[in-house]
Order: structure tokens, then C-alpha cells, then sequence
């Protein structure tokens, strides 16, 4: 029932919407899944869903590249937004030009995605509940001993067929040439890839970047629990830096600053 | 101002992952995993996720070519399926139909593939027939 009427109200939200934009971008039902769809003035909206999860920041960046001068909306989740926010720190979107249509994710699919802060700022629809205190993983991993957790990491990274898929489907990975396909640091026709370096740089990049979607973990083939590496390096940076990302376009990432005077220990 | 997914079937291997492809103002423009299928379940491997980079490719081969004057020349179908039909006829007649094989692919349907079996052992004679799939 909260469902059918959070669904009401976000299409309410999007024909609104769709009074001042070209389009807005959200889920469509489709051959029994979702997929994004680009919904414009005048479309039916009985079809538009909010699942299964896209990284719909990531298709609205694509979007924006090629329609620079168009109004835009998004029907988006709070990683949706906080991945718009990183992107458009980094000059990849142009958030004067989006409207975010927000709505907040239940209390259970905040426990299922580990997330700290299920629902946008620019929530129209549905209510925020409060997400997890930290990812429940991070305790679990540091219970263990560097030895354990290093037979642990080999033993998982071990099984990446290096599909590129975490890269692929992350809403803030964007460079048009990326480390992970220079033969200096990853050689091709091998597997698996280089450990931990293949990783490492994929983790060095998320730093005050990674908005928590955990769109990398599920699109992963080898099931590797890829963002609880993540997760810590959100924490650190928030308890080292006061830096959370995706919170503010205005807080600039750690990794941008001088160290001078900004490490507290 | 146009962007649609289309949902259809990796053209790589056997396994029949489904993905989305990307089509932004006709053209398509990457791929997204399908999230709601059975078998692939969200997940691509590195060739379902290049699966589209083939589509716009300036290498791509869009008609029959023929190895003329030393080099390729394009010919239209009809010629095309002429050729191969006389060449496949005349080497039955002078080796025998097992000095023909078929190389039939996991892109096709289930469908396709029998018929081209069918057409290795009914028409030709030969049980030289297999797969992409097992290269």
C-alpha cells in the first residue's frame, strides 16, 4: 500500500516535472524487470517503477554529454543524488540544469544495501528512515588479523574475471581513459589481475568519491564484496577529513586538497 | 532528443546473458546489464559488456565482399549466395561431401543452428558440423 502510494506521488511529481523540462529521466517497467527510460511530456507514466535499481546519475551524465542545453529530471534514490553531486563537483553534470525528483528507500532495502543515509535532500516522495549506523561488514573485517584479512582479499580477489563491470556501472567513474586499461599497470589476456594493484586503484579512486550505491558489488560476477573497502575509506575520510561524500558540491575532496593542516592525527 | 533501452540477448557466447543496449539518439551508445534475468542476473562478463562495440564500428562489414584482382571487392547478395552455392556444389562433386564443414555460433537462435545442420547432413551429407561456442 506505501508502495502504490509513493508510486502516485512520484508520478504526480514527474508530470509536474515535465511541465518545465525536455524529459525526465526514471524506471520503466519492462519485460518483468526496469529499465531507465526517458520519459517526456505527454507519456504515459502508469509504468513508471522504482525497481530494481539503476545508477541513474550515470545515464543522466551520458544524457547531459550529449543534450548539454536541455532541462532535465531524475526520479532518484539518496546514492542517485549523492552521485550527482560528486559528478557535478567534477564538472561532469550540470546541476542547473537537473531536477531531482527525490524518494527515500524503505527500511529494508536501506538494511539490504548497508546504507548509512537512504534518501535524498530532494525528497518529494516517501519516508526517510534512517539507514544503518555503518556498514555491519566493516566490524567483521576488522576483527580479523592482517593476516587473515590479507588471505582474505587474495582469496576473493582471486575470483575477478575482470569484467570491468564495477567500473562500468559506477555513476562516478567517468575518464575517458582509465588506469585499469593501461598495459604499465594491468596486462592484458590475463587473469586473474594483478593483486592488489588492479583493486587498489579502483579503491585509490573512490576515495571522497564513493557515494555507497553499491551498484559495483551487485553487478559483480564473482560476488566479491567489493565496497566494504569503500565503506572504510567513507568512514576515513569522514573522520580524518570531515569530508562525507556527496553531502555538498561545495566540500572539495581530500584527495584535491593540500595535506597541510588538514590531518587531525 | 531521444534515449531508449532495448532489451535483447548477448550475441557472445551460449550462456544467453541478457543486457540492455543503450540507444541515445539512434545510435547505440553502450550496454547495461538486465537486472531482472534468470540467468545473468544483473551481471555482464567483459564481452557482454563490449557487446555493442562492433554496432557503429568503421571495420564493420555491412555486405558480401569477394577476394578479386587481389584484393575485396563488395558484391550484392544474389551473386553472394550464387557463389558460395556453385563453390560448395562443385567441391562435393569433385572431393566428396566430407571435405565440407559447417561452423555454426552460440549468436544464433537454437533455431538457426538446427537448420544449419540439417543442411550439413541432409543437403551436403557430411557430419562435419559444429560451434563457435566450443573454439
Amino acid at each position: 500500500m506505501d508502495e502504490q502510494i509513493l508510486l502516485e506521488n512520484l508520478r504526480q511529481a514527474v508530470a509536474d516535472t515535465l511541465t518545465r523540462t525536455e524529459g525526465v529521466l526514471a524506471l520503466r517497467s519492462d519485460h518483468g524487470g526496469a529499465a531507465p527510460h526517458f520519459f517526456k511530456p505527454g507519456d504515459d507514466l502508469s509504468d513508471l517503477v522504482t525497481a530494481p535499481r539503476y545508477p541513474m546519475a550515470m545515464i543522466l551524465d551520458t544524457l547531459g554529454d550529449a543534450w548539454p542545453e536541455a532541462r532535465l529530471g531524475v526520479v532518484a534514490r539518496g546514492c542517485d543524488e549523492r552521485a550527482l553531486v560528486e559528478l557535478a563537483k567534477r564538472n561532469q553534470v550540470n546541476l542547473d540544469n537537473i531536477e531531482i525528483i527525490g524518494f527515500a528507500c524503505t527500511a529494508g532495502q536501506a538494511t539490504e544495501c548497508r546504507c548509512t543515509q537512504p534518501y535524498p535532500d530532494a525528497l518529494v516522495a516517501g519516508e526517510a528512515t534512517e539507514g544503518v549506523a555503518e556498514d555491519p561488514r566493516l566490524a567483521e573485517l576488522e576483527a580479523m588479523s592482517f593476516a587473515e584479512r590479507f588471505a582474505f582479499w587474495s582469496s576473493q580477489y582471486e575470483k575477478c574475471l575482470k569484467c570491468y563491470g564495477c567500473r562500468n556501472f559506477c555513476p562516478v567513474c567517468y575518464c575517458p581513459t582509465c588506469a585499469l586499461e593501461s598495459e604499465l599497470w594491468v596486462e592484458t589476456g590475463v587473469l586473474a589481475p594483478p593483486f592488489p594493484s588492479y583493486h587498489m586503484i579502483k579503491a585509490m579512486h573512490m576515495v571522497g568519491r564513493c557515494v555507497a550505491c553499491r551498484e559495483c558489488e551487485n553487478a559483480c560476477p564473482a560476488d566479491i564484496p567489493l565496497t566494504t573497502i569503500f565503506s572504510a575509506l567513507y568512514r576515513d575520510t569522514a573522520e580524518k577529513f570531515g569530508y562525507v561524500a556527496g553531502r555538498s558540491v561545495d566540500e572539495k575532496p581530500p584527495l584535491l586538497l593540500s595535506l597541510s593542516g588538514t590531518m587531525e592525527d | 532528443m531521444n534515449y531508449r533501452n532495448v532489451l535483447t540477448v548477448c550475441p557472445y557466447c551460449g550462456a544467453g546473458c541478457n543486457l540492455y543496449l543503450q540507444v541515445l539518439d539512434d545510435k547505440v551508445v553502450g550496454v547495461l546489464p538486465a537486472k531482472q534475468h534468470v540467468i545473468s542476473k544483473g551481471s555482464l562478463c567483459i564481452k557482454g559488456w563490449n557487446a555493442a562495440a562492433f554496432v557503429h564500428h568503421e571495420d564493420r562489414i555491412t555486405q558480401p565482399m569477394a577476394r578479386r584482382n587481389g584484393g575485396f571487392e563488395p558484391i550484392g547478395w544474389d551473386e553472394a549466395l550464387d557463389m558460395v552455392t556453385d563453390k560448395l556444389a562443385e567441391i562435393r562433386q569433385t572431393h566428396g561431401p566430407n571435405a565440407i564443414s559447417f561452423l555454426s555460433s552460440a549468436k544464433c537462435t537454437n533455431e538457426e543452428n538446427y537448420l544449419l545442420q540439417k543442411l550439413a547432413r541432409a543437403v551436403i551429407g557430411t557430419n562435419g558440423i559444429d560451434h563457435c561456442a566450443r573454439l
